[in-house]
Protein backbone atom coordinates (compact mmCIF):
# COMPACT_ATOMS: atom_id res chain seq x y z
CA UNK A 1 0.00 0.00 0.00
CA UNK A 2 0.83 3.66 -1.13
CA UNK A 3 1.70 5.85 2.04
CA UNK A 4 0.54 9.46 1.95
CA UNK A 5 4.34 10.95 2.99
CA UNK A 6 5.41 9.06 -0.32
CA UNK A 7 2.52 10.43 -2.37
CA UNK A 8 3.26 14.46 -0.68
CA UNK A 9 6.67 13.83 -1.85
CA UNK A 10 5.95 12.57 -4.95
CA UNK A 11 3.45 15.52 -5.08
CA UNK A 12 5.59 18.37 -3.73
CA UNK A 13 8.42 17.04 -6.45
CA UNK A 14 6.30 17.34 -9.62
CA UNK A 15 5.88 20.70 -10.08
CA UNK A 16 9.85 21.69 -10.01
CA UNK A 17 10.46 18.45 -11.91
CA UNK A 18 7.44 19.27 -14.67
CA UNK A 19 8.90 22.79 -14.61
CA UNK A 20 12.50 22.08 -14.78
CA UNK A 21 12.20 19.94 -17.50
CA UNK A 22 9.50 22.11 -19.74
CA UNK A 23 13.33 24.51 -19.64
CA UNK A 24 15.23 22.37 -20.66
CA UNK A 25 12.74 21.63 -23.39
CA UNK A 26 12.61 25.46 -23.78
CA UNK A 27 8.91 25.40 -23.31
CA UNK A 28 7.57 28.28 -21.70
CA UNK A 29 4.08 27.35 -21.50
CA UNK A 30 4.36 24.37 -19.65
CA UNK A 31 6.20 26.38 -17.38
CA UNK A 32 3.27 29.04 -17.23
CA UNK A 33 0.84 26.02 -16.32
CA UNK A 34 2.78 25.25 -14.16
CA UNK A 35 2.96 27.94 -12.42
CA UNK A 36 -0.86 27.99 -12.28
CA UNK A 37 -0.83 24.62 -10.68
CA UNK A 38 1.16 26.11 -8.40
CA UNK A 39 -0.73 29.26 -7.68
CA UNK A 40 -4.02 27.55 -7.81
CA UNK A 41 -2.86 25.16 -5.18
CA UNK A 42 -1.75 27.45 -2.79
CA UNK A 43 -5.31 29.06 -2.55
CA UNK A 44 -6.38 25.41 -2.09
CA UNK A 45 -4.13 25.19 0.33
CA UNK A 46 -5.80 28.48 1.93
CA UNK A 47 -9.34 26.70 1.58
CA UNK A 48 -8.19 23.51 2.88
CA UNK A 49 -7.92 25.53 6.23
CA UNK A 50 -11.17 26.27 6.70
CA UNK A 51 -12.69 23.18 5.03
CA UNK A 52 -10.71 20.33 5.90
CA UNK A 53 -9.78 21.14 9.16
CA UNK A 54 -12.62 23.51 10.23
CA UNK A 55 -15.62 21.86 8.24
CA UNK A 56 -16.08 25.05 7.01
CA UNK A 57 -17.67 25.04 3.48
CA UNK A 58 -16.94 28.31 2.46
CA UNK A 59 -18.42 29.32 -1.04
CA UNK A 60 -16.88 32.61 -0.47
CA UNK A 61 -13.23 31.98 -0.77
CA UNK A 62 -12.95 33.67 -4.32
CA UNK A 63 -13.69 37.23 -2.50
CA UNK A 64 -10.45 36.71 -0.69
CA UNK A 65 -8.55 35.31 -3.86
CA UNK A 66 -10.20 38.79 -5.82
CA UNK A 67 -9.07 40.88 -2.69
CA UNK A 68 -5.71 39.64 -3.85
CA UNK A 69 -5.69 40.14 -7.10
CA UNK A 70 -7.04 43.52 -6.98
CA UNK A 71 -4.04 44.27 -4.10
CA UNK A 72 -1.90 43.78 -6.88
CA UNK A 73 -3.87 45.43 -9.77
CA UNK A 74 -4.83 48.38 -7.99
CA UNK A 75 -0.67 48.68 -6.52
CA UNK A 76 0.86 48.13 -9.46
CA UNK A 77 -1.55 50.47 -11.47
CA UNK A 78 -0.78 52.97 -9.38
CA UNK A 79 2.57 52.41 -10.27
CA UNK A 80 2.83 52.42 -13.65
CA UNK A 81 0.70 55.41 -14.20
CA UNK A 82 2.79 57.48 -11.70
CA UNK A 83 -0.48 58.50 -9.83
CA UNK A 84 -0.22 58.16 -5.97
CA UNK A 85 -2.97 55.67 -4.52
CA UNK A 86 -4.13 58.73 -1.76
CA UNK A 87 -2.09 62.09 -0.40
CA UNK A 88 -4.35 63.39 2.10
CA UNK A 89 -4.17 62.26 4.93
CA UNK A 90 -1.00 60.63 3.89
CA UNK A 91 0.63 59.77 0.65
CA UNK A 92 0.49 56.67 -0.68
CA UNK A 93 1.98 55.39 -3.96
CA UNK A 94 1.78 52.42 -6.10
CA UNK A 95 4.43 50.05 -5.80
CA UNK A 96 5.80 47.46 -8.29
CA UNK A 97 7.48 45.41 -5.30
CA UNK A 98 6.33 41.61 -5.16
CA UNK A 99 7.13 41.47 -1.52
CA UNK A 100 4.99 44.78 -0.70
CA UNK A 101 2.18 43.78 -2.82
CA UNK A 102 1.99 40.25 -1.04
CA UNK A 103 1.96 42.20 2.24
CA UNK A 104 -0.79 43.94 1.03
CA UNK A 105 -2.98 40.94 -0.35
CA UNK A 106 -2.21 39.20 2.83
CA UNK A 107 -3.33 41.86 5.05
CA UNK A 108 -6.20 43.11 2.77
CA UNK A 109 -7.12 39.17 2.59
CA UNK A 110 -6.91 38.38 6.13
CA UNK A 111 -9.32 41.58 7.39
CA UNK A 112 -11.98 40.85 4.68
CA UNK A 113 -11.73 36.93 6.53
CA UNK A 114 -12.13 39.22 9.84
CA UNK A 115 -15.10 41.17 8.77
CA UNK A 116 -17.33 37.96 7.01
CA UNK A 117 -15.81 35.15 9.46
CA UNK A 118 -17.04 37.38 12.43
CA UNK A 119 -20.22 37.49 10.70
CA UNK A 120 -20.47 34.34 8.71
CA UNK A 121 -19.74 32.05 11.83
CA UNK A 122 -22.19 33.02 13.75
CA UNK A 123 -24.36 30.72 11.06
CA UNK A 124 -23.53 27.13 10.46
CA UNK A 125 -24.38 24.86 7.84
CA UNK A 126 -26.27 26.03 4.44
CA UNK A 127 -26.65 29.18 6.49
CA UNK A 128 -23.17 29.40 6.52
CA UNK A 129 -22.26 28.39 2.90
CA UNK A 130 -25.28 31.07 1.98
CA UNK A 131 -23.45 33.84 4.08
CA UNK A 132 -20.22 33.09 2.53
CA UNK A 133 -21.64 32.92 -1.05
CA UNK A 134 -23.82 36.35 -0.65
CA UNK A 135 -20.39 38.34 0.40
CA UNK A 136 -18.71 37.17 -2.24
CA UNK A 137 -21.32 38.12 -4.63
CA UNK A 138 -21.43 41.61 -2.81
CA UNK A 139 -17.74 41.97 -4.09
CA UNK A 140 -17.95 40.85 -7.35
CA UNK A 141 -20.51 43.21 -7.90
CA UNK A 142 -18.74 46.23 -6.26
CA UNK A 143 -15.59 45.36 -8.64
CA UNK A 144 -18.19 45.46 -11.40
CA UNK A 145 -19.27 48.65 -10.25
CA UNK A 146 -15.87 49.80 -10.06
CA UNK A 147 -15.09 52.18 -13.08
CA UNK A 148 -11.89 53.93 -11.44
CA UNK A 149 -9.81 49.96 -11.64
CA UNK A 150 -11.36 49.07 -15.18
CA UNK A 151 -14.92 47.70 -13.85
CA UNK A 152 -16.32 44.60 -15.37
CA UNK A 153 -13.23 44.48 -18.29
CA UNK A 154 -10.88 44.44 -15.39
CA UNK A 155 -7.69 45.84 -15.05
CA UNK A 156 -4.40 44.96 -17.00
CA UNK A 157 -0.85 45.51 -16.19
CA UNK A 158 1.59 45.98 -18.86
CA UNK A 159 4.92 44.57 -16.62
CA UNK A 160 5.03 41.94 -14.48
CA UNK A 161 5.83 43.41 -10.87
CA UNK A 162 9.37 42.76 -9.65
CA UNK A 163 11.27 40.70 -7.02
CA UNK A 164 14.43 41.86 -5.68
CA UNK A 165 17.18 39.55 -7.30
CA UNK A 166 15.39 37.76 -9.90
CA UNK A 167 13.85 38.62 -13.32
CA UNK A 168 10.13 37.40 -13.18
CA UNK A 169 9.31 38.12 -16.68
CA UNK A 170 11.25 34.84 -17.11
CA UNK A 171 8.85 32.02 -16.64
CA UNK A 172 11.42 29.16 -14.69
CA UNK A 173 12.19 32.72 -12.26
CA UNK A 174 8.45 33.27 -11.31
CA UNK A 175 7.62 29.66 -10.86
CA UNK A 176 10.19 29.70 -8.49
CA UNK A 177 8.98 32.43 -6.56
CA UNK A 178 5.45 30.84 -6.98
CA UNK A 179 6.58 27.48 -5.60
CA UNK A 180 8.52 29.16 -2.81
CA UNK A 181 5.22 30.35 -1.68
CA UNK A 182 3.41 27.17 -1.86
CA UNK A 183 6.02 25.40 0.19
CA UNK A 184 6.20 27.96 2.67
CA UNK A 185 2.63 27.70 3.24
CA UNK A 186 2.53 24.20 2.97
CA UNK A 187 5.55 23.63 5.70
CA UNK A 188 2.94 26.31 7.72
CA UNK A 189 -0.10 24.39 6.58
CA UNK A 190 1.06 21.08 7.76
CA UNK A 191 2.35 22.55 11.28
CA UNK A 192 -1.20 24.49 11.90
CA UNK A 193 -2.74 20.78 11.47
CA UNK A 194 -0.71 19.42 14.04
CA UNK A 195 -0.64 21.97 16.23
CA UNK A 196 -2.51 22.46 19.56
CA UNK A 197 -4.81 24.86 17.57
CA UNK A 198 -5.31 22.38 14.84
CA UNK A 199 -6.10 19.58 16.94
CA UNK A 200 -8.84 22.13 18.38
CA UNK A 201 -10.37 22.91 15.70
CA UNK A 202 -10.45 19.60 14.10
CA UNK A 203 -11.89 18.37 17.39
CA UNK A 204 -14.31 21.64 17.31
CA UNK A 205 -15.39 20.23 14.15
CA UNK A 206 -16.56 16.92 15.39
CA UNK A 207 -18.15 18.52 18.33
CA UNK A 208 -18.00 21.86 19.19
CA UNK A 209 -19.98 21.58 22.42
CA UNK A 210 -17.29 19.36 23.98
CA UNK A 211 -14.64 21.83 22.75
CA UNK A 212 -16.45 24.15 24.76
CA UNK A 213 -16.29 22.05 28.21
CA UNK A 214 -12.44 21.79 27.83
CA UNK A 215 -12.11 26.02 27.64
CA UNK A 216 -12.39 26.61 23.95
CA UNK A 217 -14.25 28.66 22.37
CA UNK A 218 -15.41 26.82 18.93
CA UNK A 219 -16.47 30.04 17.01
CA UNK A 220 -12.50 31.77 18.05
CA UNK A 221 -11.28 28.74 16.90
CA UNK A 222 -13.05 28.79 13.76
CA UNK A 223 -12.68 32.62 13.18
CA UNK A 224 -8.79 32.33 13.09
CA UNK A 225 -8.81 29.79 10.74
CA UNK A 226 -11.08 31.73 8.93
CA UNK A 227 -8.93 34.66 8.60
CA UNK A 228 -5.57 32.53 8.24
CA UNK A 229 -7.36 31.19 5.12
CA UNK A 230 -8.91 33.92 3.56
CA UNK A 231 -5.02 35.46 4.15
CA UNK A 232 -3.49 32.51 1.90
CA UNK A 233 -6.12 32.62 -0.45
CA UNK A 234 -5.58 36.55 -0.85
CA UNK A 235 -1.74 35.77 -1.42
CA UNK A 236 -2.66 33.33 -3.98
CA UNK A 237 -4.85 35.83 -5.91
CA UNK A 238 -2.05 38.42 -5.82
CA UNK A 239 0.04 35.90 -7.46
CA UNK A 240 -2.29 34.87 -9.99
CA UNK A 241 -2.73 38.45 -11.11
CA UNK A 242 0.67 38.46 -11.74
CA UNK A 243 1.47 35.51 -13.71
CA UNK A 244 -1.94 36.74 -15.68
CA UNK A 245 -0.67 40.32 -15.60
CA UNK A 246 -4.46 40.78 -15.45
CA UNK A 247 -6.98 41.03 -12.52
CA UNK A 248 -10.96 41.49 -13.42
CA UNK A 249 -14.18 40.36 -11.71
CA UNK A 250 -13.96 36.85 -12.38
CA UNK A 251 -11.11 36.06 -10.18
CA UNK A 252 -14.18 37.41 -7.54
CA UNK A 253 -17.34 35.51 -8.68
CA UNK A 254 -18.73 32.29 -6.98
CA UNK A 255 -17.46 30.08 -10.06
CA UNK A 256 -14.31 31.12 -8.62
CA UNK A 257 -15.10 29.40 -5.08
CA UNK A 258 -16.36 26.49 -6.53
CA UNK A 259 -12.94 25.87 -8.69
CA UNK A 260 -11.20 26.17 -5.32
CA UNK A 261 -13.33 23.85 -3.67
CA UNK A 262 -13.24 21.58 -6.65
CA UNK A 263 -9.29 21.29 -5.98
CA UNK A 264 -10.00 20.70 -2.65
CA UNK A 265 -12.35 17.87 -2.89
CA UNK A 266 -10.82 16.30 -6.22
CA UNK A 267 -7.41 16.05 -4.55
CA UNK A 268 -8.43 15.17 -0.84
CA UNK A 269 -10.50 17.73 1.67
CA UNK A 270 -8.72 18.10 4.66
CA UNK A 271 -4.93 16.30 3.20
CA UNK A 272 -2.27 18.52 3.35
CA UNK A 273 -1.35 18.04 -0.42
CA UNK A 274 -5.33 17.19 -1.44
CA UNK A 275 -4.89 20.75 -3.54
CA UNK A 276 -2.14 20.30 -5.15
CA UNK A 277 -3.45 16.95 -6.73
CA UNK A 278 -6.82 18.58 -7.30
CA UNK A 279 -5.25 21.46 -9.04
CA UNK A 280 -2.39 19.62 -10.90
CA UNK A 281 -5.50 17.06 -12.27
CA UNK A 282 -7.88 20.33 -12.86
CA UNK A 283 -5.21 21.79 -15.00
CA UNK A 284 -4.52 18.83 -16.66
CA UNK A 285 -7.69 18.31 -17.64
CA UNK A 286 -8.67 22.16 -18.69
CA UNK A 287 -5.33 21.55 -20.89
CA UNK A 288 -6.09 18.08 -22.33
CA UNK A 289 -9.87 17.69 -22.27
CA UNK A 290 -10.19 21.86 -23.47
CA UNK A 291 -8.62 21.15 -26.22
CA UNK A 292 -10.58 18.42 -27.29
CA UNK A 293 -14.09 20.18 -26.98
CA UNK A 294 -15.77 23.06 -25.40
CA UNK A 295 -17.94 21.39 -22.89
CA UNK A 296 -14.68 19.60 -21.29
CA UNK A 297 -16.32 21.13 -17.51
CA UNK A 298 -19.08 17.71 -18.06
CA UNK A 299 -16.63 15.57 -18.01
CA UNK A 300 -14.65 17.50 -15.08
CA UNK A 301 -18.30 17.40 -13.46
CA UNK A 302 -18.48 13.13 -14.06
CA UNK A 303 -14.85 12.96 -11.98
CA UNK A 304 -16.21 15.24 -9.25
CA UNK A 305 -19.15 12.78 -8.80
CA UNK A 306 -17.37 9.73 -9.18
CA UNK A 307 -14.77 11.36 -6.48
CA UNK A 308 -18.04 12.48 -4.03
CA UNK A 309 -19.79 9.24 -4.77
CA UNK A 310 -16.53 6.63 -4.28
CA UNK A 311 -13.61 8.12 -3.29
CA UNK A 312 -14.37 10.29 -0.33
CA UNK A 313 -10.63 10.73 0.82
CA UNK A 314 -10.16 12.08 -2.88
CA UNK A 315 -7.35 10.92 -4.92
CA UNK A 316 -4.85 10.79 -2.48
CA UNK A 317 -7.23 9.46 0.18
CA UNK A 318 -8.26 6.60 -2.93
CA UNK A 319 -4.51 5.81 -2.84
CA UNK A 320 -3.97 5.42 0.33
CA UNK A 321 -6.95 3.77 0.84
CA UNK A 322 -7.58 4.81 4.63
CA UNK A 323 -10.31 7.49 6.17
CA UNK A 324 -8.43 10.52 6.93
CA UNK A 325 -7.20 10.76 10.69
CA UNK A 326 -8.84 14.08 10.86
CA UNK A 327 -12.16 13.13 9.07
CA UNK B 1 -16.94 30.25 52.15
CA UNK B 2 -17.78 27.06 49.85
CA UNK B 3 -15.48 26.98 46.35
CA UNK B 4 -18.50 25.90 44.09
CA UNK B 5 -21.96 26.83 45.55
CA UNK B 6 -25.62 26.49 44.16
CA UNK B 7 -28.60 27.55 45.51
CA UNK B 8 -32.09 27.02 44.58
CA UNK B 9 -30.93 26.10 40.79
CA UNK B 10 -33.69 25.57 38.39
CA UNK B 11 -33.27 24.71 34.81
CA UNK B 12 -35.82 23.32 31.62
CA UNK B 13 -34.84 21.54 28.68
CA UNK B 14 -37.64 23.71 26.29
CA UNK B 15 -40.92 23.75 28.39
CA UNK B 16 -39.86 21.03 30.86
CA UNK B 17 -38.83 21.75 33.82
CA UNK B 18 -35.71 19.47 34.84
CA UNK B 19 -34.07 21.08 38.06
CA UNK B 20 -36.62 22.47 40.89
CA UNK B 21 -34.20 23.73 43.10
CA UNK B 22 -30.95 22.33 43.72
CA UNK B 23 -28.77 23.15 46.67
CA UNK B 24 -25.10 21.98 46.38
CA UNK B 25 -21.88 23.30 48.67
CA UNK B 26 -18.56 21.96 47.89
CA UNK B 27 -15.58 22.92 49.26
CA UNK B 28 -11.67 23.09 48.53
CA UNK B 29 -9.92 20.06 48.20
CA UNK B 30 -13.26 18.29 48.95
CA UNK B 31 -15.06 14.98 46.92
CA UNK B 32 -18.48 15.14 46.50
CA UNK B 33 -20.71 12.47 45.58
CA UNK B 34 -24.38 13.62 43.28
CA UNK B 35 -26.40 10.86 43.73
CA UNK B 36 -30.19 10.05 43.10
CA UNK B 37 -32.13 7.97 40.76
CA UNK B 38 -32.18 7.60 37.09
CA UNK B 39 -33.74 10.48 35.74
CA UNK B 40 -33.51 12.91 39.20
CA UNK B 41 -31.10 15.62 37.75
CA UNK B 42 -27.47 15.08 38.59
CA UNK B 43 -26.59 15.36 34.97
CA UNK B 44 -28.54 18.33 34.46
CA UNK B 45 -26.86 19.91 37.38
CA UNK B 46 -23.40 18.60 36.07
CA UNK B 47 -24.49 20.78 32.95
CA UNK B 48 -25.63 23.90 34.90
CA UNK B 49 -22.69 23.97 36.58
CA UNK B 50 -20.48 23.94 32.99
CA UNK B 51 -23.31 26.06 31.68
CA UNK B 52 -23.71 24.10 29.07
CA UNK B 53 -27.82 24.70 30.39
CA UNK B 54 -28.60 27.86 31.26
CA UNK B 55 -30.62 27.82 34.56
CA UNK B 56 -33.31 30.07 35.12
CA UNK B 57 -33.64 30.83 38.73
CA UNK B 58 -30.92 30.21 41.03
CA UNK B 59 -27.28 31.41 42.51
CA UNK B 60 -24.26 29.50 40.60
CA UNK B 61 -20.73 30.60 42.16
CA UNK B 62 -17.21 28.81 41.88
CA UNK B 63 -14.63 30.54 43.80
CA UNK B 64 -16.41 33.78 44.68
CA UNK B 65 -17.39 34.57 40.97
CA UNK B 66 -20.82 34.38 39.44
CA UNK B 67 -21.11 31.70 36.82
CA UNK B 68 -24.01 32.84 35.44
CA UNK B 69 -22.64 35.02 32.55
CA UNK B 70 -20.03 32.68 31.72
CA UNK B 71 -20.69 30.78 28.30
CA UNK B 72 -19.24 26.95 28.62
CA UNK B 73 -15.53 27.66 27.23
CA UNK B 74 -15.18 30.54 29.72
CA UNK B 75 -16.59 28.88 32.94
CA UNK B 76 -14.17 25.69 31.80
CA UNK B 77 -11.28 28.59 31.75
CA UNK B 78 -12.55 29.69 35.26
CA UNK B 79 -11.22 26.22 36.49
CA UNK B 80 -14.07 23.40 35.91
CA UNK B 81 -13.23 20.02 33.95
CA UNK B 82 -15.87 18.06 32.89
CA UNK B 83 -15.68 14.21 32.57
CA UNK B 84 -18.56 13.77 30.63
CA UNK B 85 -21.25 10.94 30.73
CA UNK B 86 -20.96 8.65 27.65
CA UNK B 87 -16.71 8.50 27.27
CA UNK B 88 -16.81 11.52 24.99
CA UNK B 89 -13.44 12.20 23.37
CA UNK B 90 -12.84 13.45 19.80
CA UNK B 91 -12.71 10.40 18.07
CA UNK B 92 -10.75 10.85 15.25
CA UNK B 93 -7.89 12.38 16.78
CA UNK B 94 -5.18 10.06 18.31
CA UNK B 95 -4.34 9.75 21.75
CA UNK B 96 -2.03 11.96 22.58
CA UNK B 97 -3.50 14.88 19.98
CA UNK B 98 -6.80 14.48 22.19
CA UNK B 99 -4.47 15.39 25.46
CA UNK B 100 -2.63 18.28 23.77
CA UNK B 101 -5.44 19.89 21.64
CA UNK B 102 -6.98 21.24 25.20
CA UNK B 103 -3.95 21.66 26.94
CA UNK B 104 -3.34 24.16 29.29
CA UNK B 105 -0.09 25.37 31.67
CA UNK B 106 0.09 23.89 35.08
CA UNK B 107 1.09 20.65 36.81
CA UNK B 108 -0.88 18.15 34.86
CA UNK B 109 1.17 17.30 31.58
CA UNK B 110 1.08 14.35 29.06
CA UNK B 111 4.24 12.83 31.26
CA UNK B 112 1.55 13.18 34.81
CA UNK B 113 -1.23 11.52 32.57
CA UNK B 114 0.60 8.99 31.33
CA UNK B 115 1.99 8.20 35.10
CA UNK B 116 -2.00 8.09 35.83
CA UNK B 117 -3.14 5.78 33.06
CA UNK B 118 0.43 4.39 31.67
CA UNK B 119 -2.05 2.36 28.89
CA UNK B 120 -2.66 5.92 27.58
CA UNK B 121 1.38 6.61 26.74
CA UNK B 122 0.95 2.55 25.13
CA UNK B 123 -1.84 4.20 23.10
CA UNK B 124 -0.21 7.32 22.68
CA UNK B 125 -0.50 7.04 18.60
CA UNK B 126 -3.25 4.86 17.86
CA UNK B 127 -6.68 6.78 17.43
CA UNK B 128 -9.71 7.20 20.04
CA UNK B 129 -11.91 5.71 17.99
CA UNK B 130 -9.94 2.43 18.44
CA UNK B 131 -10.12 2.47 21.91
CA UNK B 132 -11.58 -0.38 24.29
CA UNK B 133 -14.41 1.40 26.50
CA UNK B 134 -12.23 2.09 29.67
CA UNK B 135 -9.22 3.36 27.83
CA UNK B 136 -11.51 5.60 26.29
CA UNK B 137 -12.77 6.88 30.05
CA UNK B 138 -9.48 7.11 31.10
CA UNK B 139 -8.97 9.26 27.48
CA UNK B 140 -11.49 11.35 28.35
CA UNK B 141 -10.24 11.83 32.54
CA UNK B 142 -6.66 12.74 31.07
CA UNK B 143 -8.30 15.12 28.92
CA UNK B 144 -10.31 17.09 31.62
CA UNK B 145 -7.03 16.88 34.06
CA UNK B 146 -4.78 18.26 30.89
CA UNK B 147 -6.74 21.49 31.40
CA UNK B 148 -5.75 21.40 34.75
CA UNK B 149 -9.19 22.19 36.50
CA UNK B 150 -9.21 23.46 40.02
CA UNK B 151 -12.36 21.34 40.54
CA UNK B 152 -13.23 17.98 38.49
CA UNK B 153 -16.92 16.86 37.54
CA UNK B 154 -17.16 13.51 36.82
CA UNK B 155 -20.32 12.56 35.45
CA UNK B 156 -20.91 8.77 35.53
CA UNK B 157 -17.23 7.55 34.98
CA UNK B 158 -17.71 4.46 35.57
CA UNK B 159 -20.77 3.49 33.89
CA UNK B 160 -20.88 0.44 31.33
CA UNK B 161 -17.45 -0.44 32.27
CA UNK B 162 -16.01 -3.69 33.38
CA UNK B 163 -15.23 -4.20 37.01
CA UNK B 164 -11.51 -4.34 36.33
CA UNK B 165 -11.98 -1.32 34.42
CA UNK B 166 -13.49 0.33 36.80
CA UNK B 167 -11.35 -0.36 39.34
CA UNK B 168 -9.11 1.37 37.68
CA UNK B 169 -10.96 4.31 37.39
CA UNK B 170 -12.09 4.71 41.18
CA UNK B 171 -8.01 4.04 41.93
CA UNK B 172 -7.12 6.78 40.01
CA UNK B 173 -10.10 9.13 40.88
CA UNK B 174 -8.37 7.68 44.70
CA UNK B 175 -5.21 8.65 43.86
CA UNK B 176 -6.18 12.15 42.42
CA UNK B 177 -7.77 13.12 46.30
CA UNK B 178 -5.04 11.59 48.33
CA UNK B 179 -1.73 13.48 45.78
CA UNK B 180 -3.78 16.66 44.39
CA UNK B 181 -6.05 18.13 46.66
CA UNK B 182 -8.10 18.79 43.71
CA UNK B 183 -12.33 19.02 44.44
CA UNK B 184 -13.96 16.97 42.82
CA UNK B 185 -17.70 16.52 42.39
CA UNK B 186 -18.72 13.04 41.40
CA UNK B 187 -21.94 11.39 39.81
CA UNK B 188 -21.61 7.40 40.11
CA UNK B 189 -24.17 4.88 41.28
CA UNK B 190 -21.52 2.73 43.36
CA UNK B 191 -22.46 4.00 46.53
CA UNK B 192 -19.74 1.50 48.07
CA UNK B 193 -17.03 2.74 45.90
CA UNK B 194 -18.42 6.34 46.83
CA UNK B 195 -17.95 6.14 50.68
CA UNK B 196 -14.43 5.52 49.63
CA UNK B 197 -14.08 8.62 48.19
CA UNK B 198 -16.28 11.11 48.91
CA UNK B 199 -16.24 13.37 51.84
CA UNK B 200 -20.23 14.86 50.60
CA UNK B 201 -23.30 13.58 49.54
CA UNK B 202 -25.81 15.54 48.06
CA UNK B 203 -29.00 13.27 47.07
CA UNK B 204 -30.91 14.82 44.26
CA UNK B 205 -35.13 13.58 43.85
CA UNK B 206 -37.29 14.78 40.81
CA UNK B 207 -34.64 17.79 40.10
CA UNK B 208 -34.76 18.98 43.63
CA UNK B 209 -31.55 18.16 46.84
CA UNK B 210 -33.80 16.18 49.85
CA UNK B 211 -30.46 15.41 51.62
CA UNK B 212 -26.98 16.47 51.78
CA UNK B 213 -24.48 15.82 54.58
CA UNK B 214 -21.19 13.80 55.08
CA UNK B 215 -20.85 10.65 53.86
CA UNK B 216 -20.41 9.19 56.62
CA UNK B 217 -24.03 10.03 57.40
CA UNK B 218 -25.52 7.94 54.39
CA UNK B 219 -27.02 5.42 56.26
CA UNK B 220 -28.86 2.54 54.74
CA UNK B 221 -32.01 3.88 55.41
CA UNK B 222 -30.99 7.36 54.05
CA UNK B 223 -29.67 4.56 50.47
CA UNK B 224 -32.96 3.05 51.10
CA UNK B 225 -34.82 5.97 51.27
CA UNK B 226 -33.82 7.62 48.46
CA UNK B 227 -31.78 5.63 46.23
CA UNK B 228 -33.27 2.55 46.18
CA UNK B 229 -30.56 0.30 47.35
Amino acid sequence: MIREPHINTALFLLLPVTAGVAWLLDEPFIITLTTKVAILALAGVGLNIALGLGGLVSLGHAAFFGIGGYAMGILASHAQSYVPLMEVPFLIEGTKSMPVIWLVAVIAGGLAALAIGALSLRTSGVYFIMITLAFGQMLYYFAISWPAYGGEDGLSIYVRNGFPGLNTLDPVQFFGLAFAALAFVLFLAGRLAAAPFGLALCAARQNAERVETVGLSPYRLRLLAFVISGAITALAGALFADLNRFVSPTMLSWQMSGEIMIFVILGGVGRLYGPVAGAALFILLEHILGGLSDFWHIYLGLLLLLVVLFARGGMIGSLVRRELAHD
Amino acid sequence: MSFLTLEGIEAYYGPSQALFGVDLALGEGEVCALMGRNGMGKSSTIKVICRLLDHARGSLRFDGQDLASLPPHKAARAGLGLVPEGRRCFPNLSVYENLIAAARPGPWDFARVSDLFPRLAERRDQSAASLSGGEQQMLSLGRALMTNPRLLLLDEATEGLAPVVRQEIWAAVRRLKSETGMALLVVDKSLAELRQVADQCVILERGTTVWSGPMAEVTSTVADQYLGV
